[in-house]
């Protein structure tokens, strides 16, 4: 980067930088957090602009055939996913982003000739591809089981074991090179070896725990790219990429403090393997009789309510069940009921997930309630409303010390006087543990999919 | 630049995003996550630079397959973050944005 026109990148850099950092400010209100997105999407529209005019850029064909091939991709795929699979392609668009970095650092290191003993760029370089493989494997494994297309959690024997081996072999194939091996098959085992350890690390995770783990691998993906940016002399991807690595650390700490684990513990894996003995022994000792009720016996309660909590769960989403419930809150309103939301920071698969939703189906902002707003409240709810919520709710984290999700936070539900679940069937939440509270006293069940219950309520309202 | 600088840079990038994000309410996280997501797309910016200086077809097919990757990463990261970010626009506690312009490049 040289003359007036390396200056002239530089300059559009830190506009660039600007836009970013002004974007990234808007998302901390909901009302300006779609202007901020917007300046942050012209800030990169500046940057990628100005590096085309780098005299280090060649191959305009290329490059416009790599633009259009990710264009006609990402935007159909924008565009077309459901509210309810927001989650996984995050997820997707995260996996690619540590792609792209793996890649580069691969074709970096074949420019070089496999010479990278110039340890100011052979370091971040192998940083970079290290991480941008783990992130690229690891987020689609996240996509896969949040897609539902690998169900249930795998647990490797060892696996602690095998992956910091897998870690170890990694860095082991990266010493060798930065010292002056200039095999190319020891970069490709380094890709590879980072690959399953993305892999196998994200298997065992159980769903309960993927916000964490997604949010986690953006971070991963923000530090690799900052990497990158050291080893390529790019200011841009320096400053970018640390501030995504920055946030994305934070996000996933609050998210993990919210369900009281640690970090580490879920990276472990140790939800997956803990679950199915716990849970076994505090189900069975508490289980006694599930009452189940009618749609036309829930709109009835509910109709004499003066308060009623809904508490929404991955069911609403799954089941698109939101502008129902929506339509169910009017019908309400229209008899003086109070109504508000209970929104657990981690209902559904990550947080917010539930107000995107909710939003969607024009829910008011303000009727929507944080966990701490909402606890004091449900002693003088006369119905607690759960749609497809299971582990948010379980008292067991309360009261269970053996309990694997002992010490989450979670919604008091069961201080209010009565509770109805809506819910498919019997089955265990994604955490797998059974849930004393639907077998509680003031408990009845509404089983049926979660649109088609809150349908029939509508209706039973409307006809009282 | 020299490594020094370059590790400033990144202290100060670091701190940066510490404070600007420490300060986004519960409800956005998603759609912050999402945000964020699309701007480490900006490794796109990396493979524009390198496909400058490698030559051979291996290269430019693992780079082309980057730039793709860095694409579809902005601008399917960007896309999805408005989608959900619309739906909160206009409700009660404040005004619609004022109508930014499309901010994709492609």
């Amino acid at each position: 980067m040289e003359g007036i026109t390396g200056d002239l990148v530089r300059i559009a850099y830190l506009v660039a930088f600007a836009l970013f950092i002004v974007g990234m400010a808007g998302l901390t209100s909901p009302t300006r957090a779609v202007r901020g997105n917007r300046i942050a999407a012209v800030g990169m529209a500046i940057a990628v602009v100005a590096t085309l005019f780098d005299q280090g850029v060649g191959d305009y064909a290329l490059i416009a055939l790599g633009i259009v091939i990710g264009t006609v991709v990402g935007v159909p795929a924008a565009r077309r996913v459901q509210m309810t699979a927001m989650p996984q392609m995050v997820a997707l668009f995260n996996g690619v982003g540590g792609g792209a970095i793996a890649l580069i650092a691969w074709a970096e290191f074949r420019r070089s000739g496999g010479d990278i003993t110039n340890l100011e760029i052979g370091v971040p370089l192998v940083f970079a591809a290290i991480i941008g493989s783990i992130s690229f494997w690891g987020s689609n494994i996240a996509f896969a089981k949040l897609q539902g297309l690998i169900s249930g959690t795998l647990k490797i024997p060892g696996g602690l074991f095998v992956n910091i081996g897998l870690m170890a072999a990694a860095l082991a194939c990266g010493v060798a090179l930065l010292a002056g091996s200039d095999s190319e098959l020891l970069f490709i085992l380094l890709l590879v070896f980072a690959a399953i350890l993305g892999t196998l690390a994200v298997l065992p995770i159980g769903g309960a725990d993927m916000p964490v783990v997604i949010s986690t691998l953006n971070a991963f993906t923000g530090l690799s790219a900052a990497a990158a940016g050291v080893a390529l002399d790019n200011v841009a991807l320096i400053v970018a990429g640390m501030i995504v690595g920055a946030s994305g650390t934070i996000l996933t700490n609050q998210m993990a403090k919210a369900m009281n684990r640690s970090i580490g513990s879920v990276l472990l894996g140790g939800f997956g393997g803990q679950a199915g003995g716990g849970a076994q022994a505090g189900a069975e000792g508490e289980q006694g009789t599930v009452r189940s009720t009618s749609a036309a016996d829930a709109a009835i309660q509910m109709a004499y309510a003066s308060q009623v909590v809904v508490v929404p769960g991955y069911g609403m989403a799954v089941a698109q069940a939101q502008h129902a419930v929506r339509e169910m809150t009017k019908e309400l309103e229209k008899r003086q009921i109070e109504v508000k939301f209970a929104i657990h920071p981690v209902a559904g698969r990550m947080p917010g997930h539930m107000n995107v939703l909710l939003a969607e189906a024009d829910v008011p902002y303000d009727q929507l309630k944080e966990m701490d707003e909402i606890n004091g409240e449900f002693p003088r709810t006369d119905v607690s409303l759960v749609i497809g919520a299971n582990d948010v709710i379980n008292p067991d984290a309360r009261n269970v010390p053996d309990s694997p999700i002992y010490g989450m936070p979670i919604l008091n539900v069961d201080e209010s006087s009565s509770i109805i679940v809506l819910k498919r069937s019997m089955s265990s939440g994604f955490a797998g543990i059974e849930n004393p509270l639907f077998f509680n006293d003031k408990t009845q069940m509404l089983f049926g999919d979660a649109k088609g219950s809150v349908g029939e309520i509508v209706s039973e309202l409307q006809s009282l | 630049m020299d490594l020094l600088t370059e590790l400033a840079i990144l202290l100060l990038a670091g701190f940066v995003g510490f404070y600007v994000i420490s300060k986004v309410p519960n409800t956005l996280h998603t759609p912050l996550m999402s945000g964020t997501n699309a701007i480490h797309g900006i490794v796109l910016l990396g493979g524009l630079l390198v496909i400058g200086e490698a030559t051979g077809f291996v290269n430019d097919l693992i780079l082309v397959i980057a730039i793709a990757f860095g694409t579809i990463n902005i601008v399917g990261g960007f896309l999805v973050t408005d989608r959900m970010l619309e739906m909160f626009k206009g409700k009660p506690g404040g005004q619609a944005s004022a109508g930014a312009g499309e901010g994709e490049e492609g």
